[in-house]
């Protein structure tokens, strides 16, 4: 870098181009429906450090920017797959060497007894060095009511790693806002280390129905006109009972619609056609819990 | 002296940086990154103490090196080799080896001879570090 | 009459004493698939005028097999459709005319287990001087794994070698001492002791060092045993030396190998010449006795070397790699010896891969398994210098024994320094390749960096950086044409 001259212009929409960033962002764009904020987010991310990027060849800015962020969100809206592309982006724009996504949760970082967790915790960093550390549900590293917690060790070692470490590696802690919310105001040293939050919204209705059809397509189902119906009545219902998870609340329910179906087939005794066999009726939706339990 | 070997001892030390580039050849090619150290570096101690386990699965050269770093600060005083294993059929060994730390003063070896029948020579060679206590080797 | 056709006679006109043509006695057989069980070769035979190419593959076969001149009734107290070998398949060889390919399947029966005797008796025992053809080469085989547990292999092998010398990630080094006849036992061992200080891993007897008036075997064995301790105790490195044993009985060399073995020698070295079953029993010897077998490949100059007749070097390393050598000369590409660069580097992967699979461009006529039998350290020596060093690597990587013998001795700061020049400039290059650095295109500048903190790699480079030998090789691939590299 030092010793090349400095450009008299940069031609901005050349160096996204060169950067190999945009087919990133497309395949977040095709594979994530919705989440209109979030992707507006991530491009703005990446649009900040490829700036950041250029005003470097122009000698401006050197200190490495801090990169560590908090995803926020319910379960189900997205957040792995969005830390893994964004691995990717920070990779092809080089601030992180190998853009391999790391993903645990507290039982990968904090250990059972003394001496555990340090060796524990440095074992997964040494893993995600070069890449991207996402702990998830990171709140329940931090135990308020216990404070002879092995998870104290583990967040003094994180604390250490994000802020010496800022070229080796970026860290995403995720989980529930309100969890989080709280888990930074006890944390200060976390709040402070962390230059974006990103808060990932529940998909609306029509969303998910999208979803349920794009993962049927790829198990090569499809839905009838009137099972269509059904789960889009389904849908708010579920929604308004315990434990909603989003997309994954939608994976349970076609994976539930599958094995109704196959049951159905079974049951019928009779020689099928393919156009059976790959669609699912509003019976194998109607049959569900969520719509006895609605009442 | 200098001991020679391992296959970079005949180049200036390797800097960290150095180091870092022979190691991530290591990790792109699927090879486990070990760290041994000792104060008997005869040729034929083959067992130096491993600095906890070969380091399987990482990405990135700097996870090694971290290690490394904390392997001076208690043995900096002693020999340390890096080595790079391959578990793949027909190697199920070791592929790469160096040194990357050693002790300020390298005391090297004696050569003892006995006499033998005819001319022949019994030779046996001692570290000079071995006359010392453990521990105070290279002090 | 289509020559290619069956034309085998069936019944009892078969056995009518008399002269038959050998195609018409069953050694000729196009619709024959080998089994794979199977030993097959491969000739190129160059028939004489006026014979065909099939009535010739066919003798081959026959020669090579069951037949002799004329028919003989005995073959009905056999097996003999077992037995015969069979050529199945003929083709003209690639702009050579008058020259022809000819593969010969051999039933497994016809060989003794583990004796290369026996396999190359049957195989080139009597076919070589047959009349009616003016040249036959073997040029490749295929063994059965069936077969090829039958014998020993190498008696160390490149990864327990590695681990027996400690020596990992790079070439090793070695050089021969200079000059080969004359030098005192006293002298010779000087020459040792500082080519290994300087940072060789080996030094080695030429192939005519023996027992002779200047040297007797015991002096040179004992300064030289003298000089490895020396240096490994100077370095803190194994070191060795081959110490060649070949001589005028077996009995002679066991006791120059048991003699080799007490001084605590990790190498002994043989050569070519003193016959396949010396060769196997020595490996033998080596495996009982830990040691390391080098082979100098003496002599096979006069049968490896011409393209029409003889034995190609692809087969002699197949049968060494059976026999049990540990080490071999196959070539230098760059250096003063013979050796096209495709050709040599298919001798390397039958030494080294467990598996070769059929590549016509790299000469390898058959795939191969070698049902991880151990692997053989080939050696590049002859005419290589230190300014060759990122050619070399990228030949041949790392498993290879790099010899310098005029690149160590004849350096204008001496021995020591010659030997520093080659290790500093292997380190280098090794480091760069490792780094990433395309050190093919970039040696030169890799060499001259390294050469700002060693004197003695640039006097070396200021010596010798520009020479190179550059002649037509004689033993081209037929399949494709590789030029000879500059």
């Amino acid at each position: 870098m030092t010793d090349q001259p400095t450009p008299a212009k940069v031609n901005l929409a050349e160096e996204f181009d060169r950067s190999g960033v945009g087919p990133v962002l497309k395949q977040l764009d095709d594979e994530l429906i919705g989440l209109t904020p979030v992707k507006q987010r991530i491009r703005e991310i990446a649009a900040l450090l490829l700036v950041d990027r250029v005003r470097q060849k122009f000698g401006l800015s050197a200190e490495a920017p801090t990169l560590h962020m908090s995803f926020t969100g319910n379960p189900g809206t997205g957040k792995t797959t969005v830390a893994s592309r964004m691995s990717e982006i920070l990779h092809k724009l080089g601030y992180v060497r190998r853009g391999h996504l790391v993903s645990v949760t507290r039982d990968d970082l904090v250990g059972q007894y003394i001496g555990h967790t340090a060796p524990k915790t440095k074992e997964i960093l040494k893993k995600a060095m070069g890449g991207v550390l996402f702990i998830d549900e990171a709140y329940y590293l931090y135990k308020a009511e216990n404070e002879r917690d092995y998870g104290q060790e583990a967040i003094e070692i994180l604390l250490q790693v994000m802020e010496n470490n800022r070229d080796d590696l970026v860290v995403i802690l995720a989980g529930y806002a309100d969890k989080m919310d709280k888990f930074f105001q006890s944390n200060p040293g976390f709040r402070s280390r962390v230059a974006h939050h990103i808060d990932f919204p529940d998909y609306k209705d029509a969303e998910l129905l999208a979803i349920a059809e794009g993962m049927l397509t790829k198990l090569h189902y499809k839905l009838s006109p009137e099972a269509r119906r059904a789960l889009s009545e389904y849908i708010p219902i579920r929604r308004g009972q315990s434990h909603f998870a989003n997309a994954r609340s939608m994976r349970n329910a076609i994976d539930r619609a599958r094995l109704r179906q196959a049951n159905r087939c079974f049951e019928a005794r009779q020689e099928i056609d393919l156009d059976a066999l790959v669609t699912i009726e509003a019976e194998d939706i109607r049959r569900s819990r969520v719509f006895a339990q609605a009442g | 002296m200098r001991i020679t070997q391992g296959c970079f001892s005949f180049l200036p030390d390797l800097t960290d940086d150095q180091i870092l580039t022979q190691v991530q050849y290591c990790l792109e090619q699927g090879w486990a990154v070990n760290l041994e150290y000792t104060d008997d570096p005869h040729p034929r101690n083959t067992y130096w103490e491993m600095w906890g386990l070969p380091m399987f699965d990482l990405k990135d050269a700097k996870g090694v090196l971290i290690e490394l770093t904390k392997c001076r600060e208690l043995h900096g005083d002693k020999y340390i080799r890096l080595s790079g294993f391959d578990s793949s059929h027909g190697c199920e060994s070791i592929r790469i080896s160096f040194i990357v730390n050693r002790p300020a003063n390298e005391d090297g070896f004696r050569l003892e001879r006995v006499e033998g029948r005819g001319r022949q020579q019994h030779y046996a060679t001692r570290s000079y570090s071995l006359d010392r206590p453990e521990g105070t080797r290279y002090a | 009459m289509n020559i290619q056709a069956s034309q085998t006679v069936k019944g009892k006109d078969r056995y009518r004493s008399g002269v038959m043509e050998y195609r018409k006695m069953g050694y000729w057989e196009p619709d024959y698939t080998p089994k794979d069980t199977d030993v097959i070769a491969l000739f190129r035979i160059t028939p004489q005028d006026g014979v065909d190419e099939i009535e010739a593959a066919a003798a081959v076969a026959g020669e090579s097999s069951t037949a002799t001149w004329t028919v003989v009734w005995t073959d009905r107290l056999t097996a003999t459709e077992k037995y015969r070998a069979k050529a199945y398949r003929v083709d003209p060889v690639p702009n050579a005319p008058g020259q022809f390919f000819a593969y010969i399947a051999y039933d497994l029966d016809l060989f003794e287990p583990g004796s290369i005797a026996n396999l190359s008796a049957s195989i080139i025992g009597n076919v070589f001087g047959f009349k009616p053809l003016k040249a036959l080469r073997l040029e490749d085989m295929r063994f059965p794994v069936a077969y090829v547990k039958t014998f020993q292999g190498p008696a160390t092998g490149i990864v327990v070698e590695r681990e027996r010398l400690d020596k990992f990630g790079r070439p090793l080094l070695g050089a021969t001492v200079k000059p080969k006849l004359g030098l005192s036992g006293r002298n010779y061992g000087r020459v040792v002791y500082e080519a290994l200080k300087g940072g060789l891993d080996f030094t080695k007897d030429d192939e005519n060092i023996n027992s002779q008036p200047f040297m007797h075997w015991r002096d040179r064995f004992l300064y030289c045993t003298e000089a490895v301790n020396k240096a490994q105790a100077a370095t803190g490195e194994i070191k060795g030396t081959y110490l060649n044993i070949t001589a005028g009985t077996m009995e002679d060399m066991y006791e120059r190998a048991e003699f080799a073995r007490d001084l605590g020698s990790t190498i002994v070295m043989i050569d070519l010449v003193i016959g396949y079953t010396a060769i196997q029993s020595m490996a033998k010897w080596a495996r009982r006795n830990d040691m390391i077998l080098h082979l100098h490949r003496a002599g096979h100059g006069t049968y490896t070397r011409q393209k029409s007749h003889g034995v190609s070097f692809r087969v002699i390393a197949k049968w060494m790699r059976l026999a049990g050598v540990d080490h071999i000369h196959a070539g230098t590409v760059v250096g003063k010896l013979e050796g096209d660069p495709a050709t040599t580097l298919g001798y390397y992967d039958i030494l080294r891969e467990d598996h070769n699979p059929l590549r016509l461009d790299r000469g390898i006529y058959f795939e191969q398994h070698w049902a991880s039998m151990n692997k053989v350290m080939p050696v590049a020596s002859g005419g290589i210098h230190a300014g060759q060093m990122h050619q070399l690597l990228h030949l041949f990587g790392d498993d290879v024994v790099l010899q310098f013998g005029g690149g160590t001795i004849g350096h204008p700061g001496g021995i020591q320094a010659g030997a520093t020049a080659n290790r500093v400039a292997l380190e280098a290059m090794v480091f760069a390749r490792n780094a990433g650095r395309d050190y093919e295109r970039e040696g030169p500048t890799i060499l001259a960096e390294a050469a700002k903190t060693c004197t003695p790699l640039r006097q070396a480079l200021d010596t010798w950086g520009e020479v190179s030998f550059n002649y037509a090789s004689t033993d081209q691939l037929d399949y494709i044409a590789t030029p000879s590299v500059a």
